[in-house]
């Protein structure tokens, strides 16, 4: 059987068993259609929240930006981890105890206030939908290499799936299906990188693995990539090569961010009680653990694999030539992905850091024209199972697990926009008197319509969709983040405070982007060029964040203490989320 | 509900963990993982230090030790308090 079928078929039946239990937990009422009933068990939760999390940037791309810059881009798996610990102390508990269906409706209770209100319903929206943009493109670049088909036409299936699970299922079918989404996913991420761990080291769990003795060369496995990387003039693989305090601000905008994302949040309100919230995070993290502990070990091993392929006899000999180049590099030659260009004619592949000053006397000794190899960094994930010469069905397994992993984040996005339409736009400031079909059937509505939305920026991605994931994670720390948590922890902070705080993180956050960035992203139109010497006390646009979430705490707290206090109510209901006591069955109203 | 002291005690009882909590989060990560990394220097770890173990392996497993920590820390809070569901 040749790879395409394989790849067909493998895909095919992963989608086949998404669409099946799409039918079987079908959501019949409002509260299934937003929390799934309330009646998901909580290690069933952790693998849909996982699933859920895991974008296409966790699965594809993260092993590579390791790969690319070594323990300076730890951030990623520090930062995309350490935010469940603040979501499973800070927030998710005491929303669960709330009992209410959308992030908004909690903020507009709260703060006993439709403006708070909608000033989340607005973060929310632009988190969720350029967060959704980069899942489906994702998707559709995933069809396009594996199943063959344009990436517009892979779009439209992708799309064409999801309509069917989130229209029909909502909440109850997203989760179950993300349930099978996570297990098709860790078993493709992972097969590939046990193979290459024991291939590497004799070690069969990649995480000890990265850290054991490299079997070939009898080194330490990151000794022998720090020899080899340095050896072709690129930093070394595990110093920091930038500024310590980069580093830290980063990774705090990276876990406040994520703490911040409603559709990481509307998965906690799932499960029956509260206690089943705290350890339900407990388990998302297991789960996501497994992948990012892998991804190290992923990473490092696919440069080193990459750099022995080439230099086939060590880097001081020859490298290897163009005409005796490996199956997958001709594979993924084809995808435009990765480049060889001849630039000295010698017929051979180098592939060295021809930026570094100090490594130039040596390129030119070596009769060498500059770096001729380039490669996409998403490939590393993708090419692994080639690159290790597993078997065809592993390929496939990749291709559907990819698909798994920004097919189940799009549909919680999606659910996210569409409940906060359905729900806190239409029942709760449109048409109070809407009955509970009609609200059902609106949120249909807007899930389809929220679906049509992604698909068309999906087939026409505006220039900065890379940009637009800082936006996302600053906006999330800067406006949600903070909201949640005052709203939890103060009984004094008040509905003029909560709306001004949350106004001033999200208005200042997208200022700082696009004076950098360019207004809306669009190009040219930036203030100020983007690098280092022209930021603010050194922040990064895209670690932003934390200084967000400052200044709407800031703004928040000054606000309210020269206004009046909540009103009684507010101030009982504030007490009531800090007990577990009285959760039941969570209501509309 | 419980009266009004016993509440708030459970209350400051909860932030009393939470905080406890925070200080192993921020020094498995930022601490270990980042800034007190140059300390760490001399402890080797598979060719390279522990500083980076903990920003790689080392912080994930302790976010998720702490997440346990704290469900069951605070299950058994809810229960001496008598507030649990």
């Amino acid at each position: 059987m040749d790879q395409y079928t394989l790849n067909l078929l493998v895909v095919g039946a992963s989608f086949a068993l998404y669409v099946g239990i799409a039918i079987w937990a079908r959501a019949g009422t409002t509260a299934e259609f937003y929390a799934a009933g309330q009646g998901v068990h909580p290690v069933l939760n952790g693998m849909a929240t996982a699933a859920d999390w895991m974008s296409a940037a966790s699965f594809i791309s993260m092993a590579g930006l390791i790969a690319a810059v070594g323990y300076g881009n730890s951030t990623y798996l520090m930062g995309w981890t350490g935010g469940y610990v603040l979501l499973a102390l800070l927030l998710a508990p005491y929303l669960r105890k709330f009992g209410k269906f959308t992030v908004p409706q909690f903020i507009g209770d709260r703060f006993y206030s439709q403006s708070a209100r909608m000033v989340a319903v607005l973060s929310l929206i632009i988190i969720s939908v350029t967060y959704v943009i980069g899942q489906m493109t994702g998707a559709g670049v995933a069809f396009a290499r594996f199943l063959e088909v344009s990436s517009a036409q892979g779009l439209y299936i992708a799309s064409a799936i999801v309509f069917v699970y989130a229209v029909l299922g909502g909440m109850k079918g997203i989760t179950y299906t993300q349930v099978a989404q996570y297990c098709v996913l860790i078993v493709a991420y992972t097969i590939p990188a046990v193979f290459i761990s024991l291939q590497l080291t004799g070690n069969p769990i990649p995480g000890l693995g990265l850290f054991s003795t490299h079997t070939e060369s009898g080194l330490p496995l990151l000794s022998k990539l720090d020899q080899l990387v340095t050896e072709l003039g690129f930093n070394d693989y595990t110093s920091l090569h930038g500024s310590t305090f980069n580093m830290f601000l980063f990774t705090l905008s990276l876990m406040i961010g994520t703490a911040g994302l409603p559709h990481v949040i509307i998965r906690f309100f799932t499960v029956p009680k509260v206690a089943d919230a705290r350890w339900s995070a407990g388990w998302a993290l297991v789960f996501i653990a497994l992948l990012y502990l892998t991804a190290p070990a992923v990473g490092a091993m696919a440069r080193l694999n990459i750099i022995d392929t080439i230099y086939n006899n060590g880097t001081q000999a020859d490298s290897v030539l163009y005409e005796e180049r490996p199956e997958w590099m001709r594979t993924w030659e084809v995808t435009g992905l990765l480049k060889f260009e001849d630039k000295n004619g010698d017929g051979r592949i180098q592939y060295y850091n021809d930026k570094s000053e100090a490594f130039k006397a040596t390129a030119e000794g070596r009769g060498w024209a500059g770096n001729e190899f380039t490669f996409n960094n998403d490939i590393l994930v993708l090419a692994n199972p080639e690159i290790a010469q597993l078997p065809g069905w592993v390929i496939a397994l990749i291709a559907a697990g990819g698909l798994a992993a920004a097919l189940s984040t799009a549909a919680g996005l999606l659910l996210a926009i569409s409940s906060a339409i359905s729900h806190d736009l239409i029942k709760d400031f449109l048409n109070p008197n809407i009955s509970e079909k009609g609200e059902l059937l609106a949120a249909r509505i807007a899930m389809a319509g929220a679906i049509a939305v992604a698909t068309w920026l999906g087939l026409n991605p505006p220039g900065f969709a890379a940009q637009t994931v800082a936006l996302a994670f600053g906006l999330a720390a800067a406006t949600i983040f903070p909201a949640l948590m005052m709203g939890i922890f103060s009984k004094r902070v008040n509905a003029a405070g909560a709306t001004l705080g949350m106004l001033s993180g999200l208005v200042v956050t997208c200022l700082y982007l696009f004076t950098y960035l360019g207004w809306f992203f669009i190009p040219g139109t930036n203030m100020m060029e983007n690098i280092p010497a022209n930021y603010l006390f050194g922040v990064p646009p895209a670690a932003f964040g934390p200084i967000g979430a400052l200044i709407n705490f800031a703004v928040a707290y000054l606000v309210s203490s020269v206004t009046a206090a909540p009103p009684q109510h507010v101030q009982d209901l504030v007490e009531s989320i800090r007990v577990p006591k009285g959760a039941g069955a969570a209501s509309a109203h | 509900m419980a009266d009004k002291s016993s509440s708030n005690a459970y209350w400051a009882a909860n932030i009393r963990i939470i905080m406890i909590s925070l200080v192993i989060w921020f020094v498995a990560s930022y601490g270990l993982g980042i800034i007190l990394r140059p300390m760490l220097a001399g402890v080797t770890v598979g060719g390279t230090d522990l500083g980076f173990w903990f920003a790689q392996q080392g912080s994930i497993i302790v976010f998720i030790v702490l997440i346990f920590f704290y469900a069951w820390r605070m299950n058994k809070l809810d229960a001496e308090y008598g507030v649990e569901e």
